[in-house]
């Protein structure tokens, strides 16, 4: 047994590298968050309402501040710069003052030599609340008496394209919603802040986009930003789940109060109410078609459940907005987007971005539409599907690559692998594998088995005139390369890519990579499917200016011992949408489809997922076995959010903040996932053609499942996750 | 609070210390031996990213008091391998098969997967996903780890062969 590997010539692009921080995660010893540790360190740990919405009447701290042990407790009073903070619009307060307006929000933090200590002084501090009346139902919010100074809507976006009178001669309709997900990361929010000499702050936090960690920090402190010092610290999963501000801000105040470094670290039910959620969306639609199959209009009506505050709520809708219609050419659409604010947990970024909601909904229309047609369901996707050049509902032209019909042929035509035919033999399943699982309690002679199809696509990058650059410095020393870029890595494996696309370009073994942190421009976030493009690009873009000079050297005779570059890479600019929902608000789109095949026990309504199979269009694979777990881990999501994954929230609260009662996906939950083809077309402006891959897996993966469990059932299956009782009662 | 002293020994040394009677041996591996490859997920037993040998059966050390623990063998992520800096058969396997992206989850299925492969040496496809599923994984959807469990039988087999 070895711990490195002896290899001639390191793995380039195109090629399955290994993970340069493979060794040290399955040695335990790489350090995530949670692990660090400073000399002389406190704990930091928060007081979160225990209301949905209230008025604060009195907060009494000294309680706490008595206590043996207890350095510092702060609250609004105590916040030196800006008191609020948000991704697109700063209206979250860093301390509730005045008013609550969710479970969960923060009061006050407390900074103590011990988490236990930590906590009771939490319990020690006295706030008196006067309970307000929740608003917690998303369509009242619309017009209902506005629960923050920027009002209830969080953004009403309108989509008018084309005739949008026109009329089909089939129409179908439907009302569909969708449950609030959570991201569910294995590890827990953490960070240590450690005070500076200047009157500055380290902060070593788990994040997707350290750069806004830092501006927003800086701004909440009253500190200019580069008295910041923001480093990715390691990150066990993010799912879209870290791209807001948690403790960030609280740690760095405890810290420059007391002087010492603090840490925090959430628990898992404080992890719950400590970052967003995906949005809980219902949905209204009507499809309109010619007999041939021509969709004729897509009429739709969406309410997304923002939550307390704004957080990304803007950006997630447009993609619903967007993308509402599926990958299919629809010259007339009116689609009426509401993203709202109540007194719900607040939501924001998570894998898929709105498109995931609409997809369940356009999708299921679809299928309506065929079966009103006595269409083949597959054969209606592919009459309607976008082709490069088309125009989409934005009355944005595809200029790149849409492989739509290839991605549904693959996917369709694929053989069903072993166990997961049509017609099985199913007594012969093991009990294990059958629905309800260890529970061992399906009949199989009532076991139904059936398939779903599903289509989807969505953006690349940040949309609607977003500048969201990424930025490398690669330096080349001694025949050893170091790529310096802020991307936070969260598992996805962009270290990865990154030593591969080093060495592509530079021809050079030995690529190392300095720690992601603010002492280089920023990469933007680790979202939206972006870094391989965005990231990976400014990687290319240093490593061929750094090239270049070597090689005029080399020439001239001149050759330097060092060289180094840096490079800021932007993509192409967007529009934001007009009035009427029309523009070129989007970079690149990406197209993936999804079979599902599932048993259903008829007399006790539970699901297993039995196969997904998947056809998605990549561009091109810089690394294929990263690539494949992108891929099924994506999919292991979008089947959680099918069958399993939800929070439930009664009058704005949180009923199964665990993970015993927060179901995830388990290695038996989880289907086969048969890949039947990765579409390589290059796309024009992307780093060696590739886009990213990290979204499409989670969209249409869901609504394929809930299509076989319609047609197992002849339920309506309007409503995800699917619960035991919508499909018996 | 009284502190109470114990005695456990820990990837083959003897560690002494002492704790509060409510600290859990996760708590205690992590925060007074440093030893931070032992995750903590959920802290109440759902996860598996806590686990560890104690003598020699894999356990979550977020639901063992480290009191009960005292006088016990320990083995976590850091003494999975045969020595230190040389990766054992699952760990490789892990590594060679994809079977992580974050990570967070890896020394929790590595500890829990080295124990059954010692009962179980030539598992199924569907014991070892049986045995799986009292980990969760939120990365990787499990296929690489399931295809590293494989890879781990043939490597012990190899090293023993
Ligand atoms: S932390 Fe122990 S099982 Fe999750
Ligand atoms: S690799 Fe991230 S939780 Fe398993």
């Amino acid at each position: 047994m070895t711990t490195t590997r002896t290899q001639a010539r390191a793995p380039r692009v195109g090629e399955s590298a290994l993970r340069p921080d493979g060794i040290p995660k399955v040695q335990g010893r790489f350090l995530f968050g949670n692990d660090l540790w400073a000399d002389g360190m406190l704990w930091g740990k928060t007081l979160r309402s225990p209301h949905a919405h209230a008025r604060i009447a009195r907060i009494d701290v000294t309680p706490a501040l008595a206590m043996t042990g207890v350095f510092a407790v702060l609250t609004a009073d105590d916040v030196p710069g800006s008191g609020v903070f948000g991704l697109e619009q700063a209206d979250q307060p860093v301390f509730a003052s005045g008013v609550v307006r969710y479970v969960g929000e923060p009061i006050a933090v407390v900074a103590a030599d011990h988490p236990e200590l930590a906590r009771r002084a939490c319990e020690a501090i006295v706030v008196e609340y006067e309970v307000l009346t929740p608003l917690v139902d998303s369509q009242a919010a619309i017009t209902a008496a506005a629960i923050h100074p920027d009002g209830n809507i969080l953004r009403h976006l309108v989509i008018r394209h084309g005739d949008i009178d026109a009329i089909g001669d089939v129409v179908v309709e439907g009302i569909y919603e969708v449950g609030m997900q959570d991201q569910a990361f294995m590890g827990p929010e953490s960070g240590l802040a450690i005070p500076d000499d200047d009157g500055g702050v380290q902060l070593f936090v788990s994040t997707q986009f350290v750069h806004a960690d830092r501006d927003q920090t800086a701004a909440c402190l009253g500190l200019p930003p580069d008295m910041v010092r923001a480093t990715v610290a390691g990150t066990g999963g993010a799912f879209g789940g870290r791209e807001d501000i948690c403790l960030q801000v609280h740690v760095c105040l405890l810290a420059l109060r007391t002087g010492r470094p603090v840490k925090m670290l959430y628990s898992r039910d404080e992890s719950f109410v400590g970052h967003v959620h995906r949005h809980p969306a219902r949905m209204e639609y009507r499809h309109h078609a010619r007999r041939d199959g021509t969709i004729v209009k897509v009429e739709a009506r969406v309410v997304f459940d923002g939550g307390a505050y704004a957080s990304t709520s803007s950006a997630v809708l447009a993609n619903a907005c967007c993308f509402g219609a599926g990958p299919y050419r629809v010259p007339n659409a009116f689609i009426e987007g509401w993203a709202v604010r109540t007194n719900n947990p607040p939501c924001g970024a998570m894998r898929g971005f709105g498109a995931v909601q609409t997809c369940f909904a356009h999708e299921a229309q679809m299928d309506k539409l065929a079966d009103a047609l006595a269409i083949d369901r597959v054969e209606l996707r592919l009459r309607n599907a976008l082709e490069p050049g088309d125009t989409i509902i934005t009355g944005q032209r595809i200029t790149g690559t849409a492989p739509v019909a290839a991605v549904i042929r693959a996917c369709a035509d694929a053989p069903f692998p072993a166990g997961a035919e049509l017609d099985p033999d199913s007594e012969s399943a093991p009990m294990l594998l059958r629905p309800g699982g260890a529970g061992r309690t399906a009949d199989a002679r009532h076991v139904t088995r059936a398939l779903g199809f599903a289509v989807s696509y969505k953006n690349l990058m940040f949309s609607e005139g977003f500048d969201d650059y990424s930025t490398a410095r690669v330096r080349v020393e001694d025949g050893i390369a170091t790529v310096h870029c802020a991307c936070a890595e969260v598992g996805q494996g962009f270290v990865t890519l990154a030593q591969q696309i080093a060495r592509e370009v530079l021809d050079i073994d030995e690529v190392v990579l300095a720690p992601a942190d603010t002492h280089v421009g920023s990469a933007g976030s680790t979202s939206a499917s972006r870094q391989t493009w965005m990231s990976g690009g400014a990687v290319e873009g240093a490593c061929r200016l750094v090239k270049a000079q070597m090689e005029a050297d080399a020439a001239a005779g001149t050759v330097q011992r060092v060289y180094e570059a840096t490079f800021e890479h932007h993509h192409a600019p967007t529009q934001r949408l007009d009035e009427n929902g029309q523009g070129d608000a989007h970079v690149s789109f990406a197209f993936a489809a999804h079979r599902a095949v599932v048993d259903v026990d008829r007399d006790l309504g539970l699901v297993r997922v039995v196969d997904v199979t998947t056809a998605q269009d990549v561009g091109r694979v810089l690394n294929p076995v990263q690539a494949l777990g992108q891929i099924e881990g994506g999919i292991a999501q979008g089947v959680g959010l099918a069958v399993m994954e939800e929070l439930v929230v009664d009058q704005g609260r949180i009923r199964n903040a665990s993970f015993t009662d927060y179901l995830i996906p388990t290695a038996l939950d989880m289907p086969t996932v048969t890949v039947a083809a990765l579409i390589e077309e290059p796309e024009p402006g992307a780093p060696f053609g590739a886009k990213g891959i990290g979204e499409p897996p989670t969209i249409s993966s869901t609504a394929a499942v809930a299509a076989a469990i319609r047609a197992a059932t002849g339920r309506a299956v309007d409503r995800v996750p699917v619960r035991p009782d919508d499909l018996l009662f | 609070m009284t502190d109470q002293a114990i005695a456990i020994t820990v990837n083959g040394e003897r560690r002494k210390g002492r704790t509060e009677a409510r600290t859990t041996l996760a708590d205690f591996l992590r925060d007074e031996l440093a030893l931070t490859g032992t995750h903590v997920g959920c802290e109440h037993g759902v996860c598996g990213a806590c686990t560890v040998l104690l003598d020699g059966e894999a356990v979550r050390s977020c639901l063992v008091l480290a009191v009960q623990a005292d006088g016990a063998d320990i083995t976590t992520i850091e003494g999975i391998g045969p020595e230190p800096g040389r990766l054992g058969p699952v760990q490789q396997a892990f590594m060679e098969c994809h079977g992580l992206q974050c990570g967070f989850c890896t020394p929790g299925f590595v500890v829990s997967v080295t124990s059954f492969l010692a009962e179980q040496p030539a598992p199924t496809d569907d014991e070892i996903r049986e045995m799986l599923s009292g980990n969760i994984c939120r990365c990787t959807g499990y296929q690489g780890i399931v295809a590293a469990v494989h890879r781990a039988t043939e490597l012990i087999e190899e090293a023993t062969a």
